[in-house]
């Protein structure tokens, strides 16, 4: 059945994939009408994913050090752009956007737009230049350009700042989901995610991660649109969603100036007992704040996230791993491609979920109807004993008003199945997607901040002689390390899923973004211009980020550049000092000249071979 | 001039438009988003739709079509590459 190589039958080995995926959840969906309860189902559905996972990961396993950094460099185009997708949308992309975009509305989808185009600034400025350059790891690049260990520490410093920002948000969610799903303690359930993630990317690293990348993106995005397309059908609110809900957030804007859009006072809610982190309707759906404030919050917003995305470590290494500098090309536009998918699905799913819940001609519609009532619903019973939703009578009429209604946002997602009365099968499909999504991103994270600490690190700085058996065994002991505390350190719960994610943007934009660019752009960036521009862009980016968090010592933002936007104060700075100390030094050497001119042309031989 | 430096002036060149491309549909238009807000395309407010779907989906275009004309100023200097690294 299957002729040739691994890489000519991998449209055949994933097609195989998808068709004994949907056989399996068909299988589930017949469990259940025989009987299967839905917590038999849940574990099924995220035990089975992960155990297909934790095999792929086995079967990839190497002892080259090409096929562990760089998946032998051997990746198709197509194959390579669904990697990038799984490893780019984390759990909080996967549970927590819908949600976003429910309660935040027009300001909230500056995030969608900061997320998708920050890919046309990896694809014009970075990821062609960076696989011709051949590089293992990003410090890789800023070492081997810029010349000498210092510079290399120093891009290694905001890597591992960055990612690990982001990685414990990432095993936070697949903690969340096992316990869940497994009706295990989260704390429990962090380790339980951990050990899952370890046994993806332990034995092949890049390789292992590749694949098993590709595999969680089919599960995520057939989990993503199947109750979005089936929900938007059921309610007849049409065939394709994304092309006809123009009605539909009509009625909501509608519903909307009916009910009223009260934001209720933080004293109410406090007085009326109402959970953490569970939030009320209190913006318009569609609707688009007028003012100069308004404009800058959200395009400040949008650089903030599109600028962090070129920046960020585990999305570039990405692109290290494609056969040629066209195929990486034309990866980063597959990659948004299959982004893309997901991304427009979710303001989808916030819309039919939303109107499932206010329209009072729809059989599922609560608001307006009587508190008692609402109450005896199932899911409304089983949601509220976790406190994830919550009832709050304010005027004490005994009717739910749409100021009164809380929910968290991760519920938007994991819930919306249930409200809209499909089977129990779709939310254990949703159970599982959520846990292929947190698993890649904590996956592509780890390796990342492993690999620049085995590589850069030990290989480079501490011991240049050591063979590959031995760097090998270092990478896997660094994974490992650097794994379980992303576990521990989300297991004491610090921050919630989305500042913390943000805040990974704006440390990779405050210290990488401009020596990655100004390394390919322009000859003349120097040493001396890269280390001191790094070290400033991430001082004055952090001493914001603690001068303006509330938690911190909670200044008034200045210029509306608020906790999620402290990149704007960081990369300016980092661009400044790294043109004027390097105009202040000597020029680049001919040695260094001529390797940019080189990795400018996409023909010819990487700079770095396979082995390095 | 070289054949590398103009080979690297029309990509540059090719950059700029793509950049400008992308700060029409991430930023551009979105200055002007209560304006926009009240017309309509698919039935969607407009400012909703673009941030909701259609910038999105512009960027997608704006990549494929980067893509492909770059790696024609590629050939056209002769710096194609052969499929096998």
């Amino acid at each position: 059945m299957f002729k040739g190589g691994f890489i000519q039958n991998l449209p055949k080995i994933y097609g195989l994939y998808t068709g004994g995926f949907i056989v399996f959840i068909i299988l589930m969906a017949i469990a259940e009408q025989a009987g299967a309860s839905a917590k038999a189902i849940g574990i099924m559905f995220v035990a089975f994913t992960v155990a297909i996972y934790a095999l792929i990961g086995y079967l990839s396993r190497t002892v080259q050090v090409d096929a562990y950094y760089l998946a032998g460099r051997q990746v198709p185009t197509v194959f390579n752009g669904m990697a990038t997708a799984a490893d780019w949308m984390s759990g909080a992309s996967f549970v927590a956007l819908a949600g976003g975009v429910y309660f935040g509305g027009y300001s909230y989808m500056a995030f969608l737009v900061g997320w998708t185009g920050g890919y046309v600034l990896v694809s014009t400025l970075l990821a062609p230049y960076l696989r011709k350059f051949g590089c293992y790891t990003v410090p890789d690049f800023i070492g081997t350009r810029y010349g000498g260990n210092g510079v290399r520490f120093c891009a290694v410093l905001v890597l591992v700042l960055a990612s690990f920002t982001y990685v414990t948000a990432q095993i936070n969610a697949t903690g969340t989901i096992a316990a869940r799903a497994l009706g295990i303690p989260f704390e429990l359930g962090v380790w339980v995610g951990l050990v899952s993630i370890l046994l993806c990317s332990m034995l092949g690293g890049m390789r292992a991660v590749t694949w098993t990348q590709v595999a969680q993106y089919i599960v995520l995005i057939i989990a993503y649109l199947i109750p979005v397309f089936w929900i938007s059908n059921k309610i007849g609110a049409g065939v394709f969603p994304h092309l006809m809900l123009g009605d539909e957030v009509a009625r909501i804007t509608e519903l909307e100036s009916q009910f009223g859009l009260t934001k209720n006072s933080a004293a109410d809610v406090k007085a009326a007992g109402v959970p953490g982190g569970l939030k009320s309707i209190a913006v318009a759906h569609a609707g688009v704040g007028a003012g100069g404030m308004a404009v800058w919050k959200y395009i400040s917003l949008a650089i903030c996230m599109m600028v962090g995305t070129a920046s960020l470590p585990h999305i570039l290494m990405r692109y290290f791993t494609t056969p040629s500098v066209k195929s990486a090309r034309k990866s980063v536009a597959w990659s948004l491609f299959f982004i893309f998918l997901l991304y427009s699905s979710a303001p989808m799913l916030a819309t039919l979920s939303k109107i499932s819940l206010m329209d009072p001609n729809l059989p599922t519609g609560i608001i307006g109807k009587s508190i008692a009532e609402v109450n005896s619903i199932e899911w409304v019973k089983q949601w509220s004993s976790q406190k994830q939703v919550f009832i709050a009578d304010f005027n004490g009429d005994g009717v739910l008003q749409l100021n009164e209604w809380f929910m968290r946002t991760g519920v938007v997602v994991l819930a919306t199945p249930e409200v809209a009365g499909l089977p129990y099968v779709i939310s254990g499909l949703v159970a599982a997607g959520g846990m292929a999504a947190a698993m890649s991103t904590a996956d592509g994270l780890v390796l990342a901040i492993s690999n620049a600490l085995s590589h850069d690190v030990y290989f480079n700085m501490i011991d240049p002689k050591a063979d590959v058996r031995k760097r090998l065994i270092v990478a896997r002991v660094l994974l490992v390390v650097v794994g379980a505390a992303g576990a521990y350190i989300a297991s004491m719960r610090i921050t919630s899923i989305l500042g913390a994610v943000a805040w990974a943007f704006d440390f990779a934009m405050s210290g990488l973004f401009f020596p990655l660019v100004l390394g390919v752009w322009w000859k003349r960036a120097t040493k001396e211009g890269a280390i001191a521009g790094i070290l400033s862009g991430l001082a004055a980016g952090t001493a914001y980020l603690i001068y303006v968090y509330p938690k911190f010592m909670g200044n008034p933002a200045w210029l509306g550049i608020d906790h999620l936007r402290f990149g704007l104060i960081g990369a300016p700075v980092c661009l400044v000092v790294m043109v004027v100390v390097s105009l202040m030094t000597k020029a680049p050497d001919a040695a260094t000249q001529r390797m940019v001119d080189e990795v400018r042309v996409p023909s010819g031989r990487s700079i770095l071979g396979r082995q390095h | 001039m070289s054949n590398k430096e103009k080979h690297w002036q029309k990509t540059r060149n090719h950059m700029f438009v793509t950049l400008a491309l992308w700060a029409f549909f991430s930023m551009v238009i979105f200055l002007f988003g209560y304006e926009i807000n009240s017309m309509s395309f698919l039935g969607y407010p407009l400012a909703y739709y673009m941030t909701a779907q259609g910038s999105l989906l512009a960027f997608v275009i704006i990549i494929f079509w980067f893509a492909n004309r770059q790696e024609k100023i590629d050939e056209e200097f002769g710096f194609g590459e052969k499929e096998d690294d």
